[in-house]
């Protein structure tokens, strides 16, 4: 009992302003699809009828502006004429959580 | 809802939520038993939910009386059989290797096992634990069928859930939890109030919502259970 009082307490504590981490988002909810290291074959790619998009493609990747990525980010593939596979996140990601990835994606093809 | 923004109160209702319900558990200590792994209790409000998710070691139990069937509980408490199969946290199960993203099935552990009589009254204290009453309350669903063609096509192509979801052995994405079973396991209710928004049932889950409406979801729901009684 004292364990799991004392476990949300430090949870109330360390809560608080974090920033948003585009990394532990990349990892948390687009690896699972996209890959740990972004090339596309994370471990739900291989029972997937579309291939999930190659973020470290700097070719592709260059075609998007930052606005079509957050679009299609926020709305789902669906909002682009792309796959039903590729999910909205609005729902569950912040504005501020979609920028932290755009980031991180154009890190992970451009730098 | 002010008193959930004042964590002092937060921690101490949860407190006397959690004291109540233990109390009510015959003779199982839930918090020592399984608290080490399960939360028991709500997560503080403020906490981003990718930081809380990725502390977490097992998925949550604080609703369970709300999402499991006890019988279904009980059995499984004795022979406990992998739901995800990529584990709670996928990304920490995860080798990145030359063939593509690979599970690393030596680090997903097994879960304990109890007798029989143990396993009866985990199940009877689990559910016990019902914060979400008002939730199941506000679905008005009645189980009904679809063609398995139909069920099929619709969860796979059309809606896209088969990305993250089994729906028959096997078959499908694995960093969701397996569903060909879901309907043996869970509730229909939370089943159908899930698909509908994950974020309220569990602060920190990880399943965008796919924002369907009450036909789509029931029909979904139904496929659910014309896999499981096939
Ligand atoms: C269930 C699997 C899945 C998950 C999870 C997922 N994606 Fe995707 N994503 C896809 C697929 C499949 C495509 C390719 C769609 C197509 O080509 O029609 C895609 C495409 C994309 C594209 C390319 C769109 C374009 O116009 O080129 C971006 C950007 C993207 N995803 C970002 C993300 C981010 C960020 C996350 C995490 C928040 C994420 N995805 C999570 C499956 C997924
Ligand atoms: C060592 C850590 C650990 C302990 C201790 C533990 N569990 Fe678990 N439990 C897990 C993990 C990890 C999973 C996810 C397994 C899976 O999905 O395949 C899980 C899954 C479950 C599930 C299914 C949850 C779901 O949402 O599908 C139930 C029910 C459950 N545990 C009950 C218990 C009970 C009751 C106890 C205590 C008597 C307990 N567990 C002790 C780690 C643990
Ligand atoms: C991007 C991946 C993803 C997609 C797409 C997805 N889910 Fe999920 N789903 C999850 C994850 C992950 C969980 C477990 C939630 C958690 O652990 O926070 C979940 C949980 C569930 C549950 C609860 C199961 C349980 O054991 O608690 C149901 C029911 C469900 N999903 C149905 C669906 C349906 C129906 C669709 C399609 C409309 C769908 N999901 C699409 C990832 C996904």
């Amino acid at each position: 009992m004292s364990r799991i009082l004392l476990v949300l307490f430090v949870a109330v504590l360390a809560s608080g302003a974090l920033a948003a981490d585009g990394d532990a988002l990349y990892r948390t909810y687009c690896s699972q699809c996209h890959g740990i290291t972004g090339h596309g074959n994370g471990i739900n790619a291989p029972h997937m009828s579309v291939v999930p998009r190659d973020h470290t493609n700097a070719s592709e990747m260059g075609k998007r502006s930052d606005e079509d990525l957050f679009k299609v980010v926020a709305e789902g593939g669906s909002s682009m004429n792309q796959s039903i596979l590729m999910p909205a996140w609005s729902g569950l990601l912040e504005d501020d959580d979609l920028h932290a990835l755009i980031r991180h994606m154009r890190a992970l093809c451009c730098e | 809802m002010p008193v959930f923004t004042d964590p002092t109160r937060l921690l101490a209702l949860t407190a006397f939520a959690l004291l109540s319900a233990l109390a009510g558990a015959d003779d199982v200590d839930l918090a020592a038993s399984c608290g080490e792994c399960h939360a028991l209790a709500a997560p503080a409000p403020g906490a981003t939910a990718a930081d809380a998710r990725l502390s977490e070691q097992a998925p949550p139990l604080w609703y369970a009386g709300n999402k499991f069937r006890q019988e279904w509980l009980e059995v499984w408490l004795q022979h406990p059989q992998r739901i995800r199969p990529a584990g709670h946290v996928p990304a920490r199960h995860t080798v990145s290797t030359d063939d593509g993203d690979q599970i690393d099935v030596e680090s997903l552990p097994e879960h304990p096992a109890f007798p029989a009589g143990k396993a009866g009254q985990f199940a009877a204290a689990l559910s016990r634990l019902r914060p979400h009453d008002a939730l199941v309350e506000a679905e008005d669903y009645t189980p009904g069928s679809v063609a398995m063609r139909m069920g099929t096509m619709d969860f796979r192509r059309f809606k896209g859930c088969i990305g993250c979801h089994r729906d028959r052995e096997e078959t499908g994405g694995i960093s969701g939890p397996e569903l060909a079973g879901a309907w043996q396991r869970l509730q229909p209710e939370y089943l159908v109030s899930y698909i509908r928004d994950p974020r309220a049932w569990d602060p920190a889950a990880a399943m965008p919502p796919p924002g369907l409406n009450d036909r789509a979801i029931h029909n979904l729901v139904n496929y659910l259970r014309v896999i499981a009684e096939e």
